[in-house]
């Protein structure tokens, strides 16, 4: 037997910047996933010492709590304006907002538009999963037509409700916003590229550069009532097909 | 030596916000506080502060909490329309134990109710208005010169207490000017640090801004808490004024606006030979319940006037229990009651003091 005498090199680790806290997520659900590459980056960064966290509400509640990093938890739908609150008074702090479809995207549809259009330096993390999750699986903005929801029990209709919200592209129209972008995580080259994405847009803020979106397409396992595996497909095969991904706006 | 300026009540509540300190405003138009927002907007970068003309009253609100966490002195302002929108973040303040000062000048309502100076947000400012057990210091001046010591106060009550407190005045008090000798600007270098604010976990655990405890015995040990800093505020904060009261056998409640008024309406009265006197609640929370209640003992009447429906009388009426007659008399839909108005109320009630003047 050949002796190895290579030493071994750590290829895996946990993130410094992620507490050692259990998450509140259900199995299988990509929060977790998108806050670990989060911390992920902020190690990458060296920028733990000056992030702030500032949460939604949502299942990500408790974002504050997942990282070793200041944290707030903001009103549903008003996170970019605290963020913006934040930023203004200490521009030396690096403040990221994680919100839901339905904090982001509706109940904050005025607060997120306009710290867009204002190019706050900021970088927000949206994900879209299609759903209310934390309230138990109601409609969202984003719903797509037809899906199943506790409160469209027949689907969502479009005389009734109206289509999926692409909230990126409205973004994308504004002059101000510096990144704009779709990624999604339903496999290894997805999940790459969303940390790309990620790291890129914190790097402009670092950089104050300005405003950057990264719209996330997101699973709910338990309200679609779908294994993860299921789910993937899901987001592969239909959702991609409502929220096109990549890049909408780059001006970095 | 200070300089005497005339200014207007909206400018000088602005520039005392500055003085006290503030580098950071945000705020959005509304009758009749734009003059304020204004001269922010000119004032504030040259004090190499922030501005921010939001997108709405709930946008200016979250920012403030956002700048509050973030440890900076932090002001909005607003009115009646506006204020209603502000309440959820008024609500989070509280329940996260940040400091900021508000100021509504108020309007006639209810709804978009007019432009004209009201009273009717009362029970907004004093009783809560947002969800949930807090409170909020609320100031109500009667001068512009009052207004601009009571803001530089506010900042100071809010720090100390961590907890958002209100100025109260109306539209009468923001457009009006007076001469005001401001106090001298607080360096914001100076200010007692804040250790428990959001400016990066830098050599320490992370700091964490929430309203938020899902268990239920967290949660209740926190209000606890902040209901015993409430009763110190209560103990410690009362401020009224009492003017004409020491033989006065009617004695009129008002605040602000209304009270300024009503100095001129004891004047009047006692020209004619009318003992009257007014007591000026300055903190319309805590409320000066324990001088209304001594005065409630030696008076007969204490009538009280507001620019409302009456809503400061069910404070008064708190504090007199039944050793008075608790009068009202109001004007809605941004009528200011005269001088006049008012003695001639007074003089209603001025016959019982006649009648029995004898063994009285
Ligand atoms: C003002 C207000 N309205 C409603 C709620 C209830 N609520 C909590 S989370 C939520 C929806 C969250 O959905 P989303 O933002 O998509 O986040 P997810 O849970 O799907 O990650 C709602 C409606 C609230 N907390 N505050
Ligand atoms: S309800 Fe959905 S979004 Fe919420 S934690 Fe569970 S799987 Fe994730
Ligand atoms: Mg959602």
């Amino acid at each position: 037997m050949p002796v190895m005498t290579q030493k071994m090199t750590k290829v895996f680790e946990r993130p410094r910047s992620l507490a050692d806290i259990e998450f509140t997520y259900c199995p299988g659900c990509h929060h977790g996933l998108i806050t670990r590459i989060i911390a992920q980056v902020i190690d990458e960064l060296g920028i733990q010492e000056r992030t702030v966290v500032v949460g939604p509400v949502g299942c990500s509640v408790f974002v504050y709590q997942w990282f070793r990093c200041d944290g707030i938890q903001s009103a549903h739908g008003r996170a970019c304006a605290v963020a913006t609150g934040i930023k203004r008074v200490n521009p030396d702090l690096i403040v990221f907002t994680y919100q839901g479809d339905g904090d982001l995207a509706a109940i904050g549809t005025a607060e997120s538009i306009h710290a867009a259009n204002r190019g706050e330096n900021i970088t927000v993390i949206f994900i879209n999963n299609q759903i209310y999750g934390m309230t138990g699986g109601q409609m969202a903005p984003t719903t797509l037509i037809g899906q199943w929801a506790t409160s469209c029990p027949d689907g969502r209709d479009a005389g009734l409700a109206g289509y999926p919200i692409r909230f990126s592209e409205m973004v994308a129209q504004l002059d101000a916003p510096v990144y704009v972008t779709r990624q999604s995580l339903y496999d290894q080259k997805r999940i790459m590229a969303t940390s790309r994405a990620i790291k890129k847009a914190f790097q402009y803020q670092v950089e104050c550069k300005g405003y950057s979106l990264v719209e996330i397409l997101a699973n709910c396992p338990t309200s679609w009532h779908m294994t993860p595996t299921q789910a993937n497909k899901h987001i592969a095969d239909v959702v991609t097909s409502v929220f096109p991904l990549g890049d909408l706006v780059d001006r970095g | 030596m200070r300089d005497k300026i005339l200014i207007a009540g909206n400018d000088a509540i602005a520039e005392a916000g500055i003085r006290a300190g503030c580098r950071s405003y945000f705020g959005y138009p509304i009758t009749p506080q734009n003059e304020l927002l204004e001269y922010m907007s000119a004032h504030m970068p040259k004090a190499g502060g922030v501005f921010v003309q939001a997108e709405s009253e709930i946008g200016a609100i979250n920012m403030c909490y956002g700048a509050s966490a973030a440890g900076a002195r932090t002001m909005t302002s607003s009115s009646g329309p506006g204020m209603s929108l502000k309440l959820e973040g008024i609500s989070y303040l509280a329940g996260s134990d940040l400091p900021c000062v508000i100021v509504n000048v108020a309007r006639g309502g209810p709804g978009l109710g007019n432009i004209a100076p009201g009273q009717g947000d009362y029970f907004q400012a004093t009783k809560g208005g947002g969800h949930g057990d807090y409170r909020m210091i609320v100031l109500a001046p009667a001068t512009i010169p009052e207004a601009t010591e009571l803001t530089m106060l506010a900042f100071d009550l809010a720090d100390k207490y961590r907890t958002p407190v209100l100025v109260l005045v109306d539209g009468v008090l923001g457009q009006m000017m007076e001469p005001v000798e401001f106090r001298d600007p607080v360096d914001p270098a100076t200010l007692p640090p804040k250790p428990w604010a959001l400016t990066g976990a830098q050599g320490r655990p992370p700091n964490i801004v929430t309203s938020f405890f899902l268990d239920p015995q967290e949660l209740s040990e926190l209000n606890l808490k902040r209901q015993d800093r409430y009763r110190r505020i209560v103990t410690q904060e009362v401020r009224y004024e009492e003017f004409e009261t020491g033989d006065a056998t009617i004695v009129i409640a008002a605040y602000g606006t209304v009270a300024r008024i009503a100095r001129t309406t004891v004047k009047l009265a006692r020209n004619e030979g009318i003992k009257l006197g007014l007591l000026r609640p300055i903190t319309l929370w805590p409320f000066p319940y324990a001088p209304l209640r001594a005065l409630s003992n030696r008076v007969k009447v204490i009538l009280t006037v507001e620019m409302s429906a009456g809503q400061m009388l069910e404070d008064v009426r708190l504090a007199v229990a039944e050793r008075a007659e608790t009068p009202f008399y109001g004007e809605m839909g941004g009528i200011v009651p005269t001088p006049r108005g008012i003695l001639m109320e007074v003089k209603k009630y001025a016959s019982y003091d006649a009648e029995d003047d004898q063994g009285f």
